[in-house]
């Protein structure tokens, strides 16, 4: 079975071409999907990728979660397909209400590009379930960042129930770099199939470009789930 | 036509590092009775005679401001007054 995982590539998106190479890498179909078209080309998944989609005018995402590709988008992921926003992706799936909360201005005014390290929060999702090891562990992944609007705010309703329902998908390990809330650096859905962080897996596939291949895991858990065997 | 502002500033709550950052160049500037400076976006609109204050309620509540980390406020400008 072929599996196709689209991209999204909105006007100001920077990392739609190394999501569809990790998805390449992963052995999926790469599938282009533009924002000005409402059609997902019948994919297995999405991923809305990192970038200044239309400039951050207005709030970083809110413009392009208003774009006619979100409304499909918004349908499908309410019907289970499975959605990953990485970066400006989360700050889109934020602002389309998609996940709780919303990401502003880093604590310290500055723009944050560094190699982090993060502790996997739950591995039973369509996104994580690779990073539980054969020992059945789940280590720390060193995944890079580059951000300033990445601080992570919620409600303390919204954190409380985010943590009741083990909604809270990776933290901030050794350090929080931007002052996110409980050093949140990705959420997800309850279910698990809609999730969004701000570090960027898609540029930690490849030890020739990246601090290694952490971020491998969060394409090759969808590929095991797409394709049947057993998380 | 008629002329609409709507203000968005970060709710009190949500830290405000911006403003946090003008009020101290203020303070370095000689302007250390400022003691607290929130940073916002104003925007004007030209609408006409359809669009009623339940809509643009629903837009500035929807659109231009996000309600998770922002408040509002949607003002109709008497005509020629000042921008």
């Amino acid at each position: 079975m072929t599996v196709r995982i689209g991209v999204i590539t909105f006007p100001g998106s920077l990392d739609d071409v190394d999501a569809l190479r990790a998805a390449k890498v992963v052995g999926a179909e790469p599938v282009s999907l533009w924002h000005a078209d409402a059609d997902l080309r019948g994919v297995d998944a999405v991923i809305i990728p990192g970038g200044f989609s239309y400039g951050d005018y207005l709030r970083a995402g809110a413009i392009a979660a208003q774009a006619p590709v979100m409304r499909s988008v918004i349908d499908a992921a309410r019907g289970g397909l499975p959605v990953l926003g990485i970066c400006n992706g989360f700050q889109v799936l934020c602002e389309a209400s998609l996940l709780p909360g919303a990401l502003v201005r880093n604590a310290g005014l500055r723009f944050r590009c560094i190699d982090q390290q993060l502790t996997v929060e739950r591995t039973s999702t369509v996104w994580t379930s690779r990073y539980r090891n054969e020992y059945d562990e789940v280590r720390p992944i060193l995944i890079p960042l580059k951000h300033a609007e990445g601080r992570y705010v919620a409600t303390e309703l919204d954190l409380d129930a985010l943590e009741a329902e083990d909604r809270v998908l990776f933290r901030y390990h050794g350090g929080n770099p931007n002052g996110s809330l409980r050093d949140i650096a990705g959420i997800c859905s309850a279910d698990g199939r809609i999730a969004g962080l701000m570090p960027h897996p898609e540029h930690a596939i490849d030890a020739l470009t990246g601090p290694g291949t952490d971020g491998l895991g969060m394409f090759s858990s969808l590929m095991d789930s797409l394709i049947g065997i057993a998380s | 036509m008629a002329r609409v502002a709507v203000d968005v500033v970060i709710k009190p709550e949500i830290l405000d590092p911006q403003g946090k950052a003008i009020q101290a160049a203020l303070a370095r500037s000689g302007h250390a009775g400022v003691t607290e400076v929130r940073a916002g976006k104003h925007f004007e609109l030209e609408v006409d005679g359809a669009v009623t204050d339940e809509e643009l309620e629903q837009l500035a509540g929807s659109v231009l401001a996000n309600p998770v980390i922002e408040t509002w406020t949607v003002t109709r400008l008497a005509d020629g007054e000042a921008r």
